[in-house]
């Protein structure tokens, strides 16, 4: 018993890349899971798939000109969040459709540069990840992107949580909402680079959302919200990560097939709005 | 000039969405320090739309004062309490957390709140008879509950003026009264209050001046005094059928 248990879960930690692999999710599990949950308070689980999306031709560019991938990264990826916010100021398209304008032609216009010049990045890995490809300094930028979001959120809460709750007071008693809004958005991005080689640029939006969502079943506090959603994160994440090595299946798909799971016990299982406390209490009336 | 009893001050308030005619055109008046006063009107006449710019809310032409000096040096004295269907009620926030966001404007950037703030809201929530349901998720109250809740954050923001949109919407005759007595008593405190209404028949008992808008100020002043057949007929136009003695009801 003991050394199956060491065989499926300690074993792989005597590789190095395994190691760094370890790190990199459950640091990606962590910022993805508290960010999420201040997405889907705002309603933004879409804009989260959008910006993902919009960092390709940021990481493209960065790797043209010789730079960091974050800093590509944030620049097109809050570009795209200003041009949906354009679009739907200046026009009467409607803000699901203005994603949806943005989003896929900021991501078209990442493959095109990927295809047309000959670089060796992989966009199958950007695409989907390649978290056991995760090096020394890969593992230091996503460190030091995953401090700056946390940091960003834990200065920043009460204002967030205000913004987020209760829009028209914040702005009421003089909080600057958009600029939250935007700073929401480059952290965004800096999360969805941290994210690349975990999950890539197409799951990431799972990562965001699915922790979050679960937690968001389970209690009636932002801070445990936060906190949980964090926790299924780093979880998830890591059994994918064992089902991935152990399995050979794609580390990315692996995880948010795993994080969806965890959803979907919550949805069933959850004390305050599950499915079966729901059958009970029809029972109760129907019996009253 | 400012005088010493002089709350809030319209200067040629002009609103307009997108260019197309204006929501509000030209409003001016001076609202008195301790006065409750109703902005009524029929719908889409701008009576919100009026409310929100004096927040701050919505971009306007014009100016408004608050005791004499700006909005952007006056946010703390200032506190609206939104309609009931602005809010997600399921936000994952007590009812203690939603009161102590009325200190945020006090505590400034990357502060947390003292003992003090701690105390000011027990206070607020206490006055409101609320303080045993600090600890519940802000949606599993009623709506009476939760308009209280919000008027506990705006006693807890310590405000000068008050602005309340539709407060006795969607809520029982209890609470009605409940938040008519509370408004009461914070006119008398000195408080300036000010409600955006649409029941005719109460507006005669419950405010001391009347704002008639329907997109220009159509009357303003005491309540006895604008609240008058030609004003009322001139204010909702087709919509209202006149009675003997002023009673006014709307088709």
């Amino acid at each position: 018993m003991i050394d199956i248990f060491l065989e499926i879960f300690i074993s792989p930690l005597g590789y190095q890349f395994m190691q760094r692999a370890f790190l990199a999710a459950i640091v990606v599990g962590v910022i993805c899971g508290v960010l999420g949950s201040l997405l889907i308070l705002r309603k933004l689980a879409l804009m989260g798939d959008a910006i993902s999306h919009a960092v390709l031709p940021g990481v493209a560019f960065s790797y043209i000109l010789g730079i960091n991938f974050f800093i590509g990264a944030a620049v097109t990826g809050v570009a795209t969040a200003l041009g949906i916010g354009f679009i739907t100021e200046n026009s009467k398209i409607k803000e699901d459709s203005a994603i949806g304008i943005m989003f896929s032609a900021a991501f078209a216009v990442g493959i095109l540069i990927i295809s047309k010049l000959r670089t060796n990045i992989d966009l199958f890995h950007i695409l989907f990840g390649n978290i056991l490809g995760v090096s020394r300094s890969d593992l230091r930028l996503i460190s030091i992107l995953g401090f700056i979001v946390i940091a960003l959120i834990i200065i920043f809460f009460k204002e967030l949580k205000l913004s987020s709750f209760d829009p028209i007071m914040a702005k009421s008693i003089g909080l600057p909402t958009e600029a939250i809004h935007y700073m929401l958005m480059v952290m965004l991005s800096f999360t969805v680079v941290a994210s690349l080689q975990t999950v890539g640029i197409v799951l990431v939006v799972a990562m965001l959302i699915t922790p979050g969502a679960t937690a968001y079943l389970l209690t009636e506090r932002l801070s445990t919200m936060i906190l949980l959603s964090a926790f299924f994160g780093v979880l998830s994440a890591l059994l994918g990560l064992y089902l991935s090595y152990h399995l050979n299946l794609a580390s990315g798909a692996a995880i948010v097939v795993v994080s969806t799971l965890f959803f979907f016990l919550a949805m069933v299982f959850s004390p305050q709005e599950g499915l079966i406390l729901r059958v009970k209490d029809n029972d109760c009336l129907a019996n009253n | 000039m400012m005088r010493m009893y002089e709350a809030v001050r319209l200067k040629d308030i002009t609103i307009s969405y997108d260019g197309n005619s204006p929501v509000i055109e030209g409003a001016s008046c001076v609202i008195n320090k301790g006065s409750k006063v109703g902005i009524i009107g029929p719908n889409g006449a701008g009576k919100s739309t009026l409310m929100k710019a004096i927040v701050g809310l919505l971009p306007f032409k014009g100016e408004v004062e608050i005791f004499g000096k700006s909005l952007k040096q006056s946010y703390e004295k200032v506190v609206y309490l939104p309609q009931q269907e602005e809010i997600d009620w399921k936000f994952p926030v007590s009812v203690f957390d939603v009161v102590m966001m009325g200190r945020y404007v006090h505590l400034g950037w990357f502060k947390g709140p003292t003992k003090e703030d701690y105390k000011i809201v027990e206070e607020s929530l206490k006055e409101v008879d609320l303080w045993e349901y600090r600890d519940r998720q802000v949606g599993k109250l009623s709506g009476g509950q939760r308009q209280r809740v919000f008027l506990a954050r705006a006693l807890a923001q310590k405000a000068e003026i008050f602005l309340l949109d539709e407060p006795f919407e969607g809520v029982d005759q209890e609470t009605e009264e409940r938040i008519c007595d509370f408004l009461d008593r914070l006119s008398k405190e000195g408080k300036t209050v000010i409600v955006v209404h649409h029941d005719l028949k109460k507006a005669k008992d419950y405010f001391d001046d009347l704002i008639m808008i329907n997109h220009r100020i159509v009357a303003y002043g005491p309540t006895s005094q604008v609240f008058i057949p030609t004003y009322i007929e001139k204010t909702f136009s087709k919509e209202s059928v006149i009675l003997e003695k002023g009673l006014v009801i709307l088709k």
